[in-house]
């Protein structure tokens, strides 16, 4: 809502303030001022003159030579306009006077005749280039007849004015009005306001006699109110009322549009003129649509309507869609001399399905979809009329026809000052709180120290004890409120062991190397399918899409983090950053239902990306590119970490190496993937060798056990042997070390391959695997025959188990 | 034959001093301590001295020889340790050359601010509790006074599934279920992060994924000024104990009275500047006394209980805080954008 500062000072004195002063009041108040603007910058010095010769200049085809009449004298003055003439009413900047841009008239000499000020057009005064009429862009501007030789003209443009922004809240549509605005600011600032009562001269010609009025639709519109208007002229409206309305974002259009604008601002109530001549019946019928009925409205758009939507009829056919837009048929036009002024009350279910339907937001339809306030309805009418009177020259009969049922009735709400102090945290006095309600204008009664308050209607948004305590709230001020501390038992705050371990988590892939990532939960179809863990992909019916995406980029909820970390990759090698290693802890969202009905189960998962070089230190001669085993070394430190046991099975997983994947395991339970990504999918994505890792974070805190039995650093030696293996070159160093940790149970505490090696002194198909085994009993020291015989178990079991030979 | 002894002691003293190296040293020790070394021989022709001669000449042999032995030693010493400096003096390094690069990563800046949020509310006594992102529309809207038809829970303005099932627009349903868990009558003392959805278009200030943190206090005879306390602790923390708060009347439809906080312009200090658009306030969050009917719908008799709720928007603040000035650098991970904010 933009507010005139201008107009409002005609209600309200607030000359005890600067606006910036009264921006800060209303907005500590309630209502948020967005802004303070002046309309334009200032002028000083520019006065009306009425041009009392124009002639042309001696010595210059282009230019006139005026004689103009500024009040006190009359000053020569050469102009350059094309629209100058003998008679006009015009801005003059005498000479000391001051224009936008500090710009200083002063007495000259053009083309050897004396100028003595200069006659302005408005963008010279400082209206926005915008805002200036058609007529005058090209020239001066001309003023009506009614103003002065003499008069300020700054203050007649009223480019004087400053204009306040307010950001309004859904539930202060009551400030959808200059009127609601000055009840505001009259009890934010102590001050005092009432809406002025209309006044209308009302003719013996009964409006009965040309209208009635039918409303088929009670609940939907309790209130039609038809006022009848005769020897209306339709001509501009007072510069005054076109300079409020354009200061509130209304173009203004003639006197009879206009005024029922300017109604609108000021009371809060849209009101509607239909040319009389042209409605075509002495009927109003206002009813729900018919399905597939069709209206031509005021922007000449053909609109089909339906059941949910209100039209204003004459019996025969729609002339408006209710509290939306009005029909052209009954437009007023130049010709209109006799009007029916409409002021109604629509219910704000039917006008918003109405605006929304058609896609018309207009200052009305959003004044009815709030509510507006039902004691103004029929009062906003007779203002109009007061006005059309005034500036339109009508003519209005008597008696406004109406349909009403509309409850005007206020609401009771009751308070009492403890559960005020109670509820706040402060000691307001009952006297203060008496005060504070005067000064919003509620009317109550006291009963102890209760209050029983019967709200004005116009504050639709009040209706129980704690509307009014966020009422006596702000306006004692939020600014008084004491700090205090919640005075409850104190729990102790703190992580559940889950976030303990999600942080644990980040931590350790931060430590090792990975930058954490935020990718979007929403993705584009073929990934949220893409790069499943399998254990997840059996679960999962299909990925959860939305009813109706906004694009095709962002339409399903992801069943794996890795596409989009992938797109991630992918932006930063489009801009040469090549080495990366990203992770994510995240929610997927699986769904066993085919059409989803019920919500997904959300399960977090770790999942990480790398590409490029891993280590980079080119003057010692090392490099090192992120490979299987990069990746693998941090996903083995996690385990490490959790005290969690992981293996890997060589694995074939859609999307991805086919040589280069392994499932992992944790016990018996698979929780997720390691491998590289399939080349043809990291082309598709620009990247090189990608490499990444899946798992399921939640089943791994659910796996870790935080109480870990203490474990006595050995005292007795351990016993280090080695042994190199040749076995066939597709049998797994795992599997290998598994056999020997069976084998050598309990004496082999730890196995670890420390060569491979592949060619010659070899046979073809052959590879040698070296291991480093560690022989201990904690309780004693191991003699070497027993070990020996451990150990040529162990030999025995790889070469029944894998072939393995000692290699000589 | 004590001047011989003596003679033997200058000679040698006079050789380890002119010994160059080691080998120099050796050789004088074999040539005067040896075993057929001079000193050996003088001790050898002692059998022609008297008894009481003896002792006296052993003795001076002996102190010769520890003499010039010590010589030796401390030349010795010296000799190598001018080797080692010398060695050392040739292992010299370019110290200013670059060391083994070791891979650090880092938090991503929205989880850095949200963990920090999280740590002073924790230190407060408050839990974190989370919820499911896919929610229903009776805990995302109805639970909170958004009843069908509201006109602020507009599809347009909601990622929805199913007719009853859409991406939660806030963090709020964790509230109301947390409230709902409870028997109507234990503290609820809770702050939810989260992720959370609206369709609006992707552009510098929008998102149509964002993240959420929101605060809830339900007990007995909780006060707006707690509120008001509990906010301007977190203020100060957050932002700096320079840094004022002040709350503004706003409108939620599920709290009342309904409390927007601004703090105190950094830029400016309160004077009004382009970064506070002249007002020397910065919107912060939002927040109030938990509606009524909030409560009631949670098992919770407003006559008996009250609360306060409050949310934020860590993007915002990271924006405020860091002059991150596109809200979609938190979700594209430029590597440039994810590790300059690593020590935040
Ligand atoms: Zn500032």
């Amino acid at each position: 809502m933009l507010v005139s500062l201008n107009w409002l000072k005609d209600y309200i004195d607030v000359s005890d303030y600067t606006p910036e002063e009264l921006a800060e009041i209303i907005t500590k108040t309630g209502i948020e001022v967005e802004s303070v603007e002046p309309v334009a910058e200032a002028a000083q010095g520019v006065v009306v003159g009425y041009v009392k010769s124009c002639e042309q200049h001696p010595n210059a085809d282009k230019l006139s030579l005026c004689q103009v009449d500024v009040g006190e004298e009359t000053l020569q003055i050469v102009c350059g306009a094309p629209n100058i003439a003998q008679g006009q009413k015009v801005a003059v900047a005498t000479p000391g006077a001051v224009l936008p841009g500090n710009f200083k008239i002063k007495k000259t000499k053009l083309r050897g005749e004396a100028s003595n000020g200069m006659i302005c057009s408005l963008q010279e005064l400082g209206v926005n280039e915008k805002e200036v009429p058609e007529e005058y862009k090209e020239g001066i501007f001309v003023f009506p007849d009614d103003v002065e030789a003499g008069e300020d003209a700054i203050s007649l443009l009223n480019l004087d004015d400053k204009i306040i922004e307010l950001g309004l809240t859904p539930n202060r549509s009551d400030a959808l009005s200059m009127a609601g605005v000055a009840y505001e600011v009259a009890a934010a600032i102590d001050g005092s306001y009432t809406l002025a009562e209309e006044n209308v001269k009302e003719s013996e010609e009964a409006a009965s006699d040309y209208i009635s009025v039918n409303v088929e639709d009670e609940k939907a519109n309790p209130y039609y109110g038809a006022f009848v208007i005769k020897d209306i002229e339709v001509r501009p409206a007072p510069l005054w009322m076109r300079n409020r309305l354009t200061a509130a974002g209304i173009r203004p259009i003639n006197n009879v549009v206009d005024i029922t604008n300017y109604v609108l601002l000021e009371y809060g109530q849209p009101l509607h003129a239909f040319d009389y001549d042209r409605f075509g019946t002495k009927t109003i019928v206002t009813r729900r649509a018919n399905d597939g009925e069709v209206i031509t409205t005021l922007d000449d758009q053909e609109r089909t309507l339906t059941q949910d939507h209100l039209v204003i009829t004459n019996g025969e056919e729609a002339h408006a869609i209710a509290g939306v837009m009005g029909g052209a048929k009954s437009e007023v036009q130049d010709d209109t001399t006799t009007l029916i002024l409409e002021a109604a009350y629509f219910a704000p279910s039917i006008v918003r399905q109405s605006s929304k339907d058609h896609g018309l937001r207009s200052e009305s339809s959003t004044r009815f979809e709030k509510g507006v306030d039902p004691n103004r309805v029929e009062r906003a009418g007779k203002r109009a009329c007061e006005l059309l009177q005034k500036y339109a020259n009508g003519t209005v009969l008597g008696d406004v026809v109406s349909f009403d049922e509309l409850d005007r009735s206020e609401k009771q709400v009751t308070i009492e000052t403890s559960l005020i102090n109670k509820r706040l945290g402060t000691d307001i006095s009952h006297e203060e709180i008496g005060q504070i309600l005067r000064r919003l204008q509620f009317t109550f009664v006291q009963d102890g120290e209760a209050f029983h308050i019967s709200v004005p209607t116009r504050r639709g948004d009040i209706e129980r004890f704690e509307d009014m305590l966020e009422e006596v709230a702000r306006i004692y001020g939020y600014d008084n409120l004491p700090f205090t501390l919640p005075a409850g038992a104190n729990q102790a705050g703190g992580l559940s062991l889950n976030q303990q371990l999600k942080r644990k988590m980040k931590t350790y892939f931060e430590g090792a190397g990975l930058n954490e990532t935020i990718t979007y939960s929403l993705t584009k179809e073929p990934w949220a399918k893409m790069l499943v863990s399998p254990e997840v992909q059996r679960e999962a019916a299909s990925p959860v899409g939305l009813a109706m995406p906004m694009s095709e980029e962002h339409s399903h909820l992801r069943l794996s983090i890795l596409p989009e970390l992938l797109q991630s990759l992918s932006y930063n090698v489009a801009r040469k950053q090549n080495d990366l290693a990203y992770y994510e802890i995240g929610t997927v969202f699986i769904s066993d239902e085919e059409k989803v009905r019920t919500q997904p189960k959300e399960v977090l998962r770790a999942s990480g990306a790398l590409t490029g070089e891993w280590l980079a230190h080119p003057w010692q001669q090392e490099k090192k590119m992120v490979d299987f085993f990069v990746v693998k070394g941090i996903v083995e430190g996690l385990s490490e970490q959790l005290d969690i046991s992981f293996t890997y099975e060589k694995s074939r997983l859609p999307q991805m190496h086919p040589g280069r994947t392994a499932i992992i395991k944790a016990g018996d339970k698979e929780v997720g993937f390691i491998g590289q990504v399939h080349p043809k999918l990291q082309k598709e994505f620009g990247l090189k060798e990608t490499y990444v890792f899946d798992l399921n974070a939640e089943e791994l805190m659910e796996q870790y056990t935080k109480e870990e039995a203490f474990q006595a650093i050995p005292r007795y030696p351990s016993v280090s042997r080695d042994i190199a293996l040749v076995v066939d070159e597709d049998v797994a160093a795992g599997a290998i070390a598994e056999t020997i940790s069976e084998a050598g149970a309990p004496l082999v505490k730890d196995v670890r391959v420390f060569d491979l090696y592949q060619g010659e002194h070899l046979e073809d198909g052959k590879k040698s695997l070296a291991f480093n085994l560690l022989y201990l009993d904690p309780m004693r020291t191991l003699k070497d025959q027993e070990v020996e015989e451990a150990h040529n178990h162990i030999l025995q079991s790889v070469k029944d188990q894998h072939a393995a030979e000692l290699r000589s | 034959m004590k001047e011989r002894l003596e003679q033997l002691k200058q000679e040698a003293l006079q050789k380890v001093e002119q010994a160059e190296n080691v080998q120099g040293l050796k050789d004088v020790r074999v040539e005067y301590l040896g075993k057929k070394g001079p000193i050996t021989e003088v001790l050898r022709g002692m059998g022609k001295l008297s008894k009481e001669e003896r002792p006296v000449i052993g003795q001076l042999a002996n102190d010769v020889r520890e003499q010039i032995a010590e010589a030796i030693e401390t030349k010795q010493t010296r000799l190598e340790d001018e080797a080692l400096e010398k060695q050392l003096e040739e292992e010299s390094i370019d110290v200013t050359l670059p060391g083994r690069p070791v891979q650090v990563g880092g938090p991503h800046l929205l989880t850095s601010i949200v963990e920090e949020i999280e740590d002073l509310f924790i230190g407060m006594g408050f839990e974190i509790k989370e919820g499911p992102e896919v929610e229903t529309d009776y805990y995302n809207f109805e639970a909170l006074n958004l009843p069908k038809g509201h006109p602020a829970r507009d599809m347009q303005d909601s990622f929805y599934i199913t007719e009853e099932l859409l991406l939660r627009t806030h963090t709020s349903p964790v509230q109301a279920r947390t409230m709902g868990q409870k028997d109507g009558s234990e503290v609820v003392k809770m702050i939810c992060p989260g992720k959370v959805y609206r369709r609006d278009t992707d552009d510098a200030t929008h998102s149509h994924q964002f993240t959420q943190l929101e605060g809830l206090l339900v007990d007995k005879d909780v006060r707006m000024s707690d509120l008001k306390g509990v906010l301007n602790a977190f203020a100060k923390q957050m932002f700096g104990d320079d840094r004022d708060i002040r709350l503004r009347p706003s409108f939620f439809p599920f709290t009342e009275p309904s409390v927007e906080m601004d703090i105190s312009c950094k830029v400016c200090g309160g004077e009004g500047c382009s970064v506070c658009k002249q007002t020397g306030w910065i919107e912060i969050l939002g927040g109030g006394m938990v509606h009524p009917n909030v409560l009631e719908m949670a098992g919770y008799d407003p006559k008996e209980y009250s609360g306060f709720a409050f949310g934020m928007g860590p993007e915002r603040i990271a924006m405020l805080k860091y002059g991150v000035d596109d809200i979609r650098n938190f979700y594209t991970n430029d590597a440039r954008f994810l590790k300059q904010y690593h020590k935040a």
